[in-house]
């Protein structure tokens, strides 16, 4: 009794703290945190269709999915250079990361448009 | 004053005033050019002996799929359906083959062509070739792409920059298209991942490259017809996404513990989430292998983890001469000295540790292990080799010019009076203590010269004589000492070309399919694709049954002429008689009524009088040895001696029944038989 207590006070604190630190993040961030769980979505709800119509043409399914995959990728990957706090980037100017971002998306979707079929 | 050797050396430079870096440049440039140029004239040795022409046999296909690219452009090439191959079931070329190759040398052509140099197609592709001008094989570009995959990758690394790993994902796609041995490149890449994983060397830089790689690489690698979905569903590349899903889990949980202060609540987190990740992951896997949506490892690379498979399951790829494992004198012979720099190499590398050095270390060693396995892949190997190698040498050659420098420099500060620097007395010390030293670092620098140079002479020389020959012109000494060119391939396919009416279907072996169709420009039976294993061993059935039996075979395929190569009258080894017992395995894998002990006298393999009745009587020994009775090959032996095989001959009276011969080459290497039709029913 008391450890089933401790462990759902312990997945309380848990979930508090997680979500008081996250409130501390700039809000460009959140942005492009929000646009990550945009495509994550997308992307689940691609694989549940796929899972209930079947998986033909398959070449359409994957290019579907590896977008979405590919792009919130790509969007953690811009986070992870635009944040201040990662020391290895600092000299990396915003700017730039997002140029690259936006290059690798437009290869990534023209590739995509080539591969839908 | 004591006459320094470096005085008038400096005063050169000084004239010139070339900064440090400046000269270095200089010696970089003109070394790197001198190796260019030594590079490309070793390769300029069978042009210069034989001519300028194709090798091999496997060259003949590319030759020919470039010339149709040239002519009737990318989207006719694309959609090429070949109906000259695999009568009567056809090739969908355009989707069997690795495109980078023709792709390249097309390019190469228009390019020429729009600087108004009127090559030819044939010229450009005999001198884009891995080892030999004319061996024009994928190896040309892919050894190229692999490392430039790789140098682009370990930059992306090393930067943590999307630009790069998008650079390395352009590379690994002209990988894929270039050679199917691109899945070295997607093992080895998340195993390096992992390594650095553990080490506890991981940094954001390595998440940016490795993910941004992979998806891009990934989408990029399935436009390729031929590679298709395997990416996603083939157990060779499930290491990747394997690496892929647990670099995700890794830096989430990295994140996590980054935004949680308490680490108890954390330990708690990872806990949960490690376990449902590996449940996932476990479930996820074993679901795809058992439902068999995960296809297992293909015989061609399982047989790299277990050289054994392929000897007992797979006869066709076991017959491959290139896929032996490698003889170790095979390793000298290619290697020569790099052979104990490269253990001197990682000892270099493992004292300096550093993500880049890793990776060498781990491409060397795995390379090294799958070139002992197969012999074809040294050359995938041997970019590391030399990697490493010269890791070795320069490291060794930097500590003793090092002391020979300190050397000069002590007995100069010390011969200048009033430099009173501790440094100065130290070197001065130093110098008492050992006095030979310094000779002993010039002999070794001398020693490490005189090794080095013989090392390119060697290779010039195993070029020159172990990699120039065209396979299809063979070349031996007369009597006299004077050269002797046997070109009967080329004489038996240019007379098929021209003796016999377009649409004639020959059958051979699958050895000389591609050479047939490009030269003879005639449809072929089975050809060096080997793509479908019945196919061939329908023909080699035929070729080991008597002639009754093969001629129902030979018209159910719709079959004009047979070829056959034959070597007993020059003595030429690598004939059909000698390939037989493989046609034998291969025909008897599909068809049990073909069985190899039937050709066998006590496990021996004889074509003499004491040869097995089947042997002396099956269509290919018929073919081969047809009128050979007559023939008399060497002064003192009886007539109908074999000189490849070095015995006379068992069965001297041949008569064919069902066929006629067409054409034999002025040395006998290549027959050609006629098929006769039926004969009238009165």
């Amino acid at each position: 009794m008391a450890r089933e207590k401790s462990s759902k006070d312990n997945a309380q604190a848990l979930f508090h703290s997680l979500r008081s630190a996250y409130a501390a993040t700039p809000v460009n961030l959140k942005i492009i945190d929000l646009y990550v769980g945009f495509a994550v979505f997308t992307a689940l709800i691609q694989v549940v269709y796929m899972a209930s119509v079947g998986s033909f043409p398959f070449n359409s399914f994957l290019s579907g999915v590896l977008s979405c995959v590919g792009t919130a990728v790509l969007a953690v990957c811009l986070r992870i250079q635009v944040n201040k706090e990662n020391k290895e980037f600092k000299d990396l100017p915003p700017e730039r990361a997002f140029a690259d971002f936006v290059l690798c998306n437009l290869v990534l979707h023209l590739v995509i448009m080539n591969f839908l079929g | 004053m004591p006459i320094l050797p470096n005085m008038p050396v400096l005063d050169l430079v000084k004239s010139f005033k070339l900064k440090t870096k400046q000269q270095e440049l200089l010696i970089r440039v003109s070394i790197l050019c001198l190796v260019y140029v030594l590079a490309f004239i070793t390769r300029l040795f069978s042009v210069l002996r034989y001519e300028s022409m194709i090798h091999e046999f496997d060259p003949y296909f590319n030759y020919r799929t470039t010339l149709y690219l040239t002519q009737n452009g990318f989207y006719d090439f694309w959609n090429w359906f070949d109906y000259e191959s695999w009568y009567p079931l056809g090739r969908i070329v355009g989707g069997t083959l690795y495109p980078g190759l023709m792709v390249t040398a097309a390019l190469i052509y228009r390019i020429l062509h729009f600087l108004r140099f009127a090559v030819h197609i044939r010229e450009v592709c005999v001198l884009t070739a891995p080892s030999v001008a004319g061996s024009y094989d994928n190896e040309g570009v892919a050894i190229f792409a692999l490392l430039f995959t790789f140098y682009l990758f370990v930059k992306a690394v090393n930067t943590g920059s999307l630009a790069w790993s998008l650079a390395s994902a352009f590379g690994y796609f002209y990988m894929v298209s270039a050679w199917g041995g691109y899945v070295f490149i997607i093992n080895l890449i998340p195993l390096y991942v992992l390594v650095l994983l553990i080490t506890g060397r991981y940094s954001m830089r390595l998440y940016v490259a490795y993910n941004c790689m992979y998806v891009l690489g990934m989408l990029l690698a399935m436009q390729i017809r031929f590679v298709g979905f395997q990416h996603v569903q083939s157990g060779e590349h499930m290491a990747a996404m394997g690496v892929f899903f647990l670099l995700q889990v890794f830096y989430f949980l990295d994140w996590v513990k980054h935004m949680l202060s308490d680490t108890k609540l954390f330990q708690a987190f990872l806990r949960i989430t490690v376990t449902c990740a590996v449940a996932v992951g476990a479930i996820a896997l074993g679901l795809g292998m058992l439902s068999g949506y995960i296809s297992p490892w293909t015989g061609r690379f399982y047989s790299l983890l277990d050289p054994t498979y392929a000897k007992d399951h797979i006869p066709i790829i076991a017959s491959v001469s290139e896929h032996q494992p490698t003889a170790w004198s095979s390793f000298m012979f290619d290697f020569h000295i790099l052979l104990f720099l490269f253990p001197a190499g990682l000892y270099f590398c493992f004292k300096r540790l550093s993500d880049a050095t890793i990776f060498i270390v781990m491409y060397g060693l795995t390379s090294m292990y799958f070139a002992g396995v197969m012999v074809r892949l040294i050359l995938v190997a041997t970019p590391a080799v030399c990697l490493v190698s010269a890791i070795a040498v320069s490291a060794t050659v930097k500590n003793l010019t090092v002391l020979l420098r300190s050397k000069n420099k002590g007995v100069q500060t010390g011969s200048t009076k009033g430099s009173s620097s501790s440094k100065a007395s130290s070197k001065a010390l130093l110098d008492q203590s050992q006095p030979f030293q310094k000779n002993g670092a010039i002999a070794l620098l001398f020693g490490a010269f005189y090794l080095l140079s013989k090392y390119a002479t060697h290779c010039t020389w195993v070029t020159s004589e172990a990699y120039s020959s065209p396979s299809i012109v063979l070349a031996a000494r007369g009597a006299h000492g004077s050269r002797v060119i046997f070109d009967d391939y080329r004489e038996a396919y240019f007379w098929l070309r021209q003796n016999t009416p377009p649409d004639a279907k020959v059958m051979s072996w699958w050895d000389y399919g591609y050479q047939i169709t490009a030269m003879g420009n005639r449809t072929v039976i089975v050809d060096n694709n080997t793509w479908n294993n019945t196919h061939i061993a329908t023909v080699g059935r035929a070729m080991s049954s008597y002639e009754d039996e093969a001629i129902e075979i030979m018209r159910s395929l719709d079959v004009d002429y047979v070829l056959v190569v034959f070597g007993g009258v020059t003595g030429y080894s690598s004939d059909d008689i000698n390939k037989f017992l493989w046609m034998v395995r291969i025909g008897g894998g599909v068809f049990p009524v073909i069985k190899e002990p039937d050709y066998l006298v006590n496990g021996e393999y004889r074509v003499d009088k004491g040869a097995a009745p089947k042997m002396l009587n099956c269509l290919m020994y018929k073919l081969c040895y047809y009128r050979f009775g007559e023939m008399l090959t060497e002064y003192g032996k009886p007539p109908g001696y074999d000189r490849a095989r070095g015995v006379e001959i068992g069965n001297k009276d041949i008569k064919l029944e069902h066929l006629e011969e067409a054409f034999t080459t002025s040395n006998w290497i290549v027959r050609i038989y006629k098929v006769k039709p039926p004969n009238n029913r009165w």
